[in-house]
């Protein structure tokens, strides 16, 4: 018998990364500056973005796919570790954590995202995912002196062990029902033996939404977010509310839209409800947040919710709207991170919204960008928080889901409030105590690439959006 | 059909005004904080050569047509099929001239009045200044929501940073209540964008008959971002707060320029857009119109606060705007859009007076004043003016304005022209009744030693005194702009949607 070599390019980039990753791990064993090991990961994301421009293809039989769609979605997860880890070097400092596993448990989570938004079979997916929830469980609970934080990790992991069996449980239903995990075939076996009504498969795409909603942090699978956002280190919160969640949608755009795309109705169901809740819960309860990272919790609910939208849209527009709202949604959110980090130097938290009280007498410019990221979360233009709602309303009114908008609209109304708190607290009240800022060079740079990104992407959008369409072609 | 004509000033003017300040306001972020007297300076440069550059629109406005002038337009996100798109007509030309006008003067009310952060303050102006001018220009849709919604920004930071006691409650009222209408407008913008064949060109919106339950819907939608701006009973409340709390300098923008919008949008989206759901509005928007007119009177005769006393007189004259707009014929309309620039001075004047002692007195209680005429002569005199121009005595410009108005009134409703008639009466009352208790009786003892307007505030208020007379006098130089425009529009809206335009224009061919 001979063996076929299967075709290794569509896979390079993740391959590479899982190289240069345990060489990372083996050198922190020799190198004691803890900021070269950041420069190396880096340096390695940047290998795997080169990488990515050829790997276009399919492999391993279908079970792992490299499209526009999971480039864009890998995009995004490059970005993500490269402004994460500009945020954290000095700030793992501060927090007195300075190791090199938080680096190398970043790079194995990223590399379980890039997994997810490949897999074309539900197992691949499963590796995927657990592999970026167990790395992500560490990094929560890095601060190990800190109950909080070990509070976070323990809550994360539980409610995530939950998820990852509903999944489970959700692939086996599919198996039992189709005879199948590859996604491209479970679609086509519902298509030809007309499933479209069938109770197990109606069960199963419940159990599959259940697990992807957990992820991406959407009512009423959201409780372990406000508490894991909180405790972890903010770094880490920054990571979290930008790349799984990215990962998260990224499998649900590919298994309801691919596996389950003859179904609509019934998916869009309850993904409806779902999505009402989430942002009626997120924008809500933010209103009475006292603790920064708490109201970005919340906030990054909301967020889940417009992006459902797009989903529940469920047409090609509806799912380059996603892409677009993501990649923004990245840079503002870490921004406003970047902000919050600043703001924790040693011996003082700076997580509370009072804090901020007056920052812009004493620090103009932090107070300016901690601005700028708070209208584009709110959706005011000229940011790139626009562009995003924006488009995501677009398609689905598009789809025919105008009341659903105008639902989404109030919402984002109502989230003026707490964003616009922010701003009120920094610009209209006077300074309480002198705030030091631990500013370094890598979160000046950091802060400077979201800025300067959110302001581009808010004026000239056509290049993100462009690239999202174009993402989405064929898929 | 040729909807726009090409540019008469042979460079792109409109993106000149609307950029000019948005660059002065950088070139204000690099100017280090502690020169207080170069920000100063070099805002009020910016906003005259703002103001001179759009003095071109004034001489070069070809006023013998409707369409379109000193158009740009540029692909700007083609995915979306959104243009770059500017251009003026005889509605909208005023409104730029009033709002480079208005900043001058905010600029030179500020002078003194602002004591903290003046790089903030005057790089927020500047901002919204072009903001506003983009509001009047943008021929797109979606290029006008992002104009209408950044504008909000800075008028935030203006109010809530540097605005009374009360500021910060008044800051996010103002902020919520635009917010929450204008998020509903844009979904009737995307709604629109669908029908009409994903095109958010304003122009060519107009000419496309739509259904009229989705006329209907639409113009709600579009009515809960306009009448919030203008803004109208019941959703005026925003108003009294947010100018009564906001600087001089903020009052003088809200009162003179950007409450101006909501109308404005009516008269650019809704009405052409949807002619038949605007026709068979009407007399719901009268009814509001007559509302607000008695109403915003009634109230303005119990406040004991200045500037909540101008504020309430804002919804008044306001209802006035909207009544006539809504008569739907020629002087109505006209009126209506006059009385907007009227508003703009006569408010904008009034604000800038009450700014002007409040500067000298810092309090606004009426019942703190009293006999200032005897101290203050000049500045009296200039008040008085002002005063008679908001009642709308003859040859100030609040005759012209009102007068046409209620004869457009008259034809569109008896009763609603007698009632707002009334509402005249009741101007005359507060206004007289808080001139008396201002400048007349005896001399409040806190008000003796106060030093008369100096020549910087002189200037600020000249030009308003010398544009209620010459609107008062003479109004054709301002009407000219608008009879082509307002003709188009009233065309538009009686004879309904695109065919029956272009039919009644055929005819009216064969006639000439």
């Amino acid at each position: 018998m001979q063996f076929v070599m299967p075709n290794l390019v569509p896979v390079m980039p993740e391959i590479a990364l899982t190289v240069l990753t345990l060489c990372i791990l083996m050198a922190d064993l020799f190198i004691k500056r803890k900021e070269t090991i950041a420069l190396m990961s880096v340096i390695s994301v940047g290998v795997v973005a080169y990488l990515l421009v050829g790997s276009l293809g399919t492999t391993f039989n279908g079970m792992y796919v490299s499209d526009g769609y999971s480039t864009f979605f890998k995009l995004i997860f490059i970005v993500n570790v490269i402004l994460t880890v500009l945020i954290s070097v000095k700030y793992i400092e501060v927090e007195k954590v300075n190791f090199g596993e938080y680096y190398i448990l970043i790079l194995f989570a990223t590399l379980g995202m890039m997994l997810m938004a490949s897999a074309g079979d539900l197992i691949i997916l499963y590796l995927g995912l657990e592999l970026m929830a167990l790395s992500t469980y560490v990094l929560a609970g890095f601060i190990r002196y800190d109950t909080k934080s070990n509070e976070a990790a323990m809550k994360y992991f539980l409610l995530g062990a939950f998820a990852s069996a509903f999944l489970l449980y959700g692939t086996s239903m599919i198996y039992g029902l189709t005879g199948t995990t590859d996604i491209k075939a479970i679609s086509a076996y519902i298509v030809q033996h007309g499933l479209a009504s069938n109770p197990v498969l109606t069960l199963s795409m419940i159990l599959f939404g259940v697990a992807f909603s957990f992820k991406i942090a959407a009512v009423p699978f959201h409780m372990w977010t406000p508490d894991a956002y909180e405790g972890a280190p903010t770094s880490i919160t920054a990571f979290m509310s930008v790349g799984p969640k990215a990962a998260g949608f990224a499998v649900l755009g590919r298994v309801f839209m691919v596996a389950f795309g003859s179904v609509k109705v019934e998916w869009a169901a309850f993904l409806v409800p779902i999505a009402i809740l989430t942002m009626a819960l997120g924008n809500i309860v933010a209103l009475s947040q006292t603790n920064i990272k708490r109201m970005l919790a919340y906030s990054s609910i909301a967020h889940a919710g417009y992006m459902l939208l797009g989903i529940i849209a469920g047409t090609t527009d509806g799912m380059a709207s996603v892409l677009n709202y993501m990649l923004i949604y990245g840079f503002m959110n870490m921004g406003a991170f970047a902000v919050v980090i600043m703001l924790r130097s040693e011996g003082f938290k700076g997580d509370n919204i009072s804090d901020y009280q007056g920052l812009s007498k004493t620090h103009p410019v932090a107070a300016a960008l901690m601005l700028v990221f708070m209208f584009s979360l709110t959706g005011i233009p000229p940011t790139a928080g626009f562009m995003g709602k924006f488009y995501i309303f677009m398609s689905a009114i598009n789809a025919g889901y105008a009341w659903l908008v105008i639902v989404a609209v109030i919402f984002s109304a109502i989230s003026a409030y707490f964003y616009l708190r922010i701003v009120m607290y920094m610009y209209m009240k006077e300074p309480k105590e002198t705030v030091q800022l631990s500013t370094s060079p890598g979160l000046g740079l950091a802060l400077a690439i979201t800025a300067a990104a959110v302001l581009l992407i808010g004026i000239l959008p056509s290049v993100v959006v462009n690239s999202a369409k174009i993402a989405v072609v064929g898929f | 059909m040729e909807q726009a004509m090409t540019n008469s000033v042979g460079f792109p003017i409109l993106s000149t005004l609307i950029f000019l300040p948005v660059a002065g306001a950088a070139l204000l972020l690099l100017i280090d904080r502690g020169k207080e007297e170069l920000i100063k300076w070099v805002s009020l440069g910016v906003s005259i050569i703002t103001f001179l550059v759009s003095l071109l629109l004034f001489t070069n406005f070809d006023k013998t047509t409707h369409l379109m002038q000193f158009t740009e337009k540029r692909a700007w996100i083609p995915a979306w099929n959104v243009n770059y798109s500017l251009g003026l007509d005889g509605i909208s030309v005023l409104f730029v001239l009033l709002s480079t006008l208005i900043t001058i003067l905010c600029v030179l009310i500020s002078w003194n009045s602002v004591k903290t952060r003046f790089k903030e303050f005057f790089i927020s102006l500047l901002v919204l200044e072009g903001a506003m001018i983009g509001v009047f220009c943008a021929l797109d849709f979606m290029l006008f929501y992002i104009f209408w919604e950044a504008m909000l920004i800075p008028m935030y930071l203006l109010i809530g940073v540097w605005g009374g006691p009360n500021r910060i409650y008044a800051a996010v009222k103002f902020f919520l209540y635009t917010l929450v209408g204008s998020v509903l407008m844009l979904v009737g913008i995307i709604v629109l964008y669908f029908y009409a064949g994903r095109t958010f060109d304003i122009l060519e919106l107009m000419t496309k008959p739509y259904p009229i339950h989705m006329q209907l819907l639409l113009f709600w939608a579009f009515f809960a971002a306009f009448a919030v701006k203008v803004p109208m009973f019941p959703v005026h409340t925003w108003l009294p707060d947010a100018h009564t709390e906001a600087p001089t300098a903020g009052s003088v923008v809200l009162a003179a320029v950007l409450i101006k919008m909501g109308a404005y949008g009516f008269l650019r989206f809704s009405m052409p857009i949807l002619p038949e759901a605007t026709k068979a509005m009407t007399p719901v928007m009268i009814g509001l119109s007559v509302i607000a007119i008695i109403y915003g009177g009634v109230i303005c005769l119990a406040q004991t606060d200045l500037k909540r006393l101008i504020a309430y007189s804002s919804v008044s004259h306001m209802g006035f705007v909207t009544l006539g707009i809504f008569a739907l014929n020629t002087q109505g309309m006209e009126g209506g859009i006059l009385q907007m620039i009227n508003h703009g001075i006569v408010t904008g004047a009034l604000f800038l007076s009450v700014g002007a002692i409040y500067d000298r007195t810092h309090t606004r209680q009426i019942a703190d004043y009293g006999g200032v005429a005897s101290v203050m002569p000049v500045y009296a005199t200039m008040f008085m003016v002002f005063t008679f121009a908001a009642i709308g005595l003859p040859a100030t410009n609040g005759f012209v304005g009102e007068f046409l108005i209620i004869l457009g009134g008259f034809a569109a409703s008896q009763l609603a022209g007698v009632l707002s008639a009334t509402g005249i009466i009741i101007g005359a009352g507060y206004m007289l009744w808080l001139y008396q208790r201002v400048f007349f009786m005896e001399i409040n003892p806190k008000m003796s030693g106060l030093s008369d307007i100096d020549a910087r505030e002189i200037m600020a208020l000249l030009p308003m005194v010398i544009l209620i007379f010459w609107i008062g006098i003479y109004p054709d130089t301002f009407l000219g702009y608008m009879h082509a425009s307002v003709g188009h529009l009233l065309e538009r809206v009686n004879t309904g949607s695109g065919q029956a335009v272009a039919t009644a224009r055929d005819v009216m061919e064969i006639l000439k």
